[in-house]
C-alpha cells in the first residue's frame, strides 16, 4: 500500500498511533508545537491520536479545552501568527459549523491579507466519515467544503505510513493545514477498522509531501481515484475486477489542496476511463473536481464518460440499512465499471 | 411551590420509566457487540449517551409544561423526551432505527423529533438554544401561549451559541427558560477545568435576567425553581437561567472506560442516586404506600418492555427511503 517493502517483522502502526508519534517527535524538537482540543489530554483524544502526549509534554502544551471551538481555533490562529505552531482538534468535522469563521476567514486568509508577511503555521486535525450509524451530525466527510475555500491545505491519509508523513509535513508547513482522518481507518476497535490502514511505519521522523498523490495499484483499463477510506474500497474493487480480467489502477489522492492533477491526468491518459470514489456528498465536491481536472485538460484521452461513486445528496441517515444503502462500497465501484463498460 | 400528589406520582413514574428504559437499552446495546466492541454492530448501533442519574432535571422542569410548550434537548435526550411526553413506542423504534420510529430511522438517538409535543434535539453542543429562543419568539409574535425550554449540559455553556441566544432571549424578553444540567463533566474534561465560574447561574447577570443554581439533584427543589421561572416566562416577564446539579451515573457514551473519573466518584454518585432518594421521601413525607410505588415501578417496567417489543417487531426502513424527506 505504501510502496515500501514490508518485512513481516517490521512494526505496524494504526493511523491513531502514527499521528500521535508524529506529534510527539515534532514536539520533542520544536518547543513551539502545542496541541489544543476537546478530550485530547487526559483521554488522549477520542480517536487515540494524541495518546501519550500529556504524559510526556504536560498540560501546558497538551491542553484540554472547553467546548468552545470558535474560541480555541481562533486562538490557534493568533498563536500561530505570534510564532507558535499550534495543533488543534475539531473532534468531528461535522462540528465545523460552530467555528468556521475562525477557519476559513481567519486561518485561511490571514497570510493573504498580510500580503504574505505573516505565517499561519497551524494544523487543524478533524475526524471524518460514517458507516457506524452515528447519525447526520457525526458522520460526514465534508472534504469538498474545506477544499473549496482557498488558503488552507487539505490532506486526508488512507494509511498509517502516509498519516505520519503527512502529519510531520503539516507540522513543518508555514501555512495552515487541515488534516482530515477517517474514523473507520483510525485503528480504534470500537469503530471497526479497515485493516489495510494499519501498515508499516518507520520509527524515524519523515515527511510525505503535501500535494502529491500516489498510484497505489497499477492498472491499464480504468483509473479509480479516491481518498481516505475510499482507497480501500477501490483496492477491493480492483481485486474483484481483476477476477473479471479488468485491470484497475488506483490513485490515492492523499492531499486535496494542492490537488495533484498531474498524477490523475497521467493515469487517465493511460487507462482512458475514470471512476471517482468519495464518501463526501455527490454534488459540488471532490469527485467533480477530479473529473474536471481531466476533462478540462484533454477530453480526447477518455474512452467513456467518467463515473462518480459518492454519497447521495441527502443528510446521513441513522438506520443501518439506509446508511449502508448510501455509502460507497467496493460493490458499487464494480457496478460503476459495469455501467461504464456497457 | 410544592408539587401536588398527582405531580409527585407523575415525577416518580417518569423518573423510573426513564431509568428503566436506559437500563434496558444498555443491555440491548451490547447485543452483537461482544466479544469485540464495535459501535456499528447490534440492534442499537452508533453512539449512545444515557441519562441515568439526570432524571430529576427532566421531571422537575417538564412537570410544568404541556404539549404546546417547546423543549429542545441535547445529545443526551431520553429523559427529557420521556418527561415531555414524546411517544415512547416511536421513540424507542427510532433508537432501533426502525421504520416506525419518530423519523422512520433517519434521525437516531441524538435526533428525536416529535412535533406533536414540540420536542426537538441537536447533537451539536448548545445548538438547541437558538431554536428554542426562536420558538419563543414565534409564540410572542403570534400572541400564542407557550414557553420554550432549552436543556443543555454544563459544558455547553462555554459555546458561543449559548451566549448569543441568552442575550437575544433577554433583550427581546421572550418566554424562554434555559436549563443547564450540571453533571460536572464534558466527556473527560471536568467542569472545573473548562468553566471559568463554578456555577453558571452567575452568568445570568450578563444578560440582566434571574439566575438560579439548584444543588443536590433534587427533583422537588428543581420543580420549585423551574416552576417560578416558567410562570415568569408565561407572564411575559422574560427568560431565566437555571443550572441544576445532577449526576451522570453512566459513562459519557456507552463503551466509555471512564478512566478520567477520580477514585470513589462513581460510588459516591450511586450512593446519592436520586431515584431511591425520591422513593424514600414519597414514603416518609408524602404519604405514598409501598404498594403504590411497587405498582408504579411495575407499570414502568411493563411500559418499557412493550416499547422494546414494538421496536424489535417493527420492520427496518426501506433502504431507498434514505433518499426521501429531504425537502418538505
Ligand atoms: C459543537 C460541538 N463540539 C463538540 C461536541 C462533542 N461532544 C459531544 S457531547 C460533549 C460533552 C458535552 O458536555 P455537556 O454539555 O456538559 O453535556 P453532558 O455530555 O455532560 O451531558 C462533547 C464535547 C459536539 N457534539 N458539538
Ligand atoms: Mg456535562
Amino acid at each position: 500500500m505504501t510502496g515500501t517493502i514490508v518485512k513481516s517483522n517490521e512494526r505496524k502502526l494504526t493511523i491513531a498511533r502514527s499521528m500521535a508519534e508524529a506529534l510527539a517527535q515534532e514536539m520533542r524538537i520544536d518547543p513551539t508545537v502545542f496541541v489544543m482540543g476537546e478530550d485530547i489530554g487526559t483521554l488522549g483524544g477520542v480517536y487515540g491520536n494524541t495518546r501519550g502526549l500529556i504524559e510526556e509534554f504536560g498540560p501546558e502544551r497538551v491542553r484540554d479545552t472547553p467546548i468552545s471551538e470558535t474560541g480555541f481555533i481562533g486562538a490557534a490562529v493568533g498563536a500561530a501568527q505570534d510564532g507558535m505552531r499550534p495543533v488543534v482538534e475539531l473532534m468531528f468535522v461535522d462540528f465545523f459549523g460552530v467555528c468556521f469563521d475562525a477557519i476559513y476567514n481567519l486561518m485561511a486568509k490571514n497570510i493573504y491579507f498580510s500580503g504574505g508577511h505573516l505565517k499561519v503555521p497551524m494544523v487543524l486535525m478533524t475526524s471524518t466519515g460514517g458507516g457506524y450509524s452515528d447519525g447526520g451530525q457525526h458522520s460526514q466527510c465534508l472534504y469538498g467544503t474545506f477544499a473549496h475555500l482557498p488558503g488552507m491545505k487539505v490532506v486526508a491519509p488512507s494509511n498509517a505510513y502516509d498519516a505520519k508523513g503527512l502529519m510531520t509535513a503539516a507540522l513543518r508547513d508555514d501555512s495552515p493545514v487541515v488534516y482530515m482522518y477517517h474514523k473507520g481507518l483510525q485503528g480504534m476497535g470500537w469503530l471497526g477498522t479497515e485493516p489495510g490502514a494499519t501498515v508499516h511505519v518507520p520509527e524515524d521522523s519523515y515527511t510525505v509531501e503535501i500535494g502529491k498523490a500516489k498510484v497505489v495499484r497499477e492498472g491499464r483499463d480504468v483509473t479509480i481515484v479516491s481518498l481516505g477510506i475510499g482507497v480501500h474500497h477501490a483496492l477491493k474493487a480492483a481485486d474483484t475486477l481483476a477476477q473479471q480480467n479488468v485491470s484497475a489502477e488506483v490513485v490515492d489522492l492523499r492531499s486535496l489542496v494542492p490537488l495533484d492533477r498531474d498524477t490523475i491526468r497521467a493515469s487517465v491518459a493511460k487507462t482512458g476511463r475514470l471512476i471517482v470514489v468519495d464518501e463526501d456528498y455527490h454534488s459540488f465536491g471532490v469527485s467533480a473536481e477530479v473529473i474536471a481536472s481531466v476533462v478540462e485538460h484533454d477530453l480526447s484521452v477518455l474512452k467513456a464518460a467518467p463515473v462518480r461513486v459518492a454519497y447521495p445528496d441527502v443528510p446521513i441517515p441513522y438506520a443501518r440499512v439506509m446508511e449502508q444503502f448510501c455509502l460507497p462500497s467496493p460493490a458499487k465501484i464494480v457496478a460503476a465499471w459495469a455501467q461504464m463498460a456497457a | 411551590m410544592t408539587p401536588s400528589r398527582d405531580e409527585l406520582a407523575w415525577m416518580y413514574r417518569n423518573m423510573v420509566l426513564s431509568r428503566r428504559l436506559e437500563e434496558t437499552i444498555s443491555k440491548i446495546y451490547f447485543e452483537g457487540k461482544t466479544p469485540v466492541f464495535n459501535m456499528a454492530n447490534g440492534p442499537i448501533p452508533g453512539e449512545m449517551h444515557l441519562s441515568n442519574g439526570q432524571e430529576p432535571v427532566a421531571v422537575g422542569v417538564c412537570a410544568h409544561l404541556t404539549a404546546e410548550d417547546i423543549v429542545t434537548a441535547t445529545h443526551r435526550p431520553h429523559h427529557q423526551a420521556i418527561a415531555k411526553g414524546v411517544d415512547l413506542d416511536a421513540m424507542v423504534a427510532e433508537i432501533f432505527g426502525k421504520a416506525t420510529g419518530l423519523s422512520g430511522g433517519r434521525g437516531g438517538h441524538m435526533h428525536l423529533f416529535d412535533p406533536k409535543v414540540n420536542f426537538a434535539c441537536s447533537g451539536i453542543i448548545a445548538q438547541g438554544l437558538g431554536p428554542a429562543v426562536g420558538a419563543a419568539l414565534s409564540r410572542k409574535l403570534r400572541g400564542l401561549p407557550g414557553v420554550a425550554v432549552a436543556f443543555l449540559g454544563d459544558g455547553a455553556a462555554n459555546q458561543g451559541a449559548f451566549h448569543e441566544a441568552m442575550n437575544l432571549a433577554a433583550v427581546w424578553k421572550l418566554p424562554f427558560v434555559c436549563v443547564i444540567e450540571d453533571n460536572s463533566w464534558g466527556i473527560s474534561v471536568p467542569k472545573s477545568a473548562s468553566t471559568a465560574v463554578a456555577r453558571n447561574d452567575v452568568r445570568a447577570a450578563a444578560y440582566g435576567i434571574p439566575g438560579h443554581y439548584v444543588a443536590g439533584n433534587d427533583p422537588l427543589a428543581i420543580y420549585e425553581v423551574a416552576g417560578e421561572a416558567i410562570a415568569r416566562a408565561r407572564a411575559g416577564a422574560g427568560p431565566t437561567l437555571i443550572e441544576c446539579e445532577t449526576y451522570r451515573l453512566a459513562g459519557h457514551f456507552m463503551g466509555d472506560a471512564e478512566g478520567y473519573r477520580p477514585k470513589g466518584e462513581k460510588e459516591a454518585l450511586f450512593a446519592a442516586d436520586p431515584i431511591p432518594k425520591m422513593r424514600a421521601r414519597l414514603l416518609a413525607e408524602f404519604g405514598f404506600s409501598e404498594d403504590e410505588l411497587v405498582a408504579a415501578e411495575g407499570a414502568a417496567a411493563d411500559r418499557v418492555a412493550a416499547a422494546i417489543r414494538f421496536a424489535r417487531d417493527s420492520a427496518d426502513p426501506r433502504p431507498e427511503d434514505a433518499l426521501t424527506a429531504v425537502f418538505a
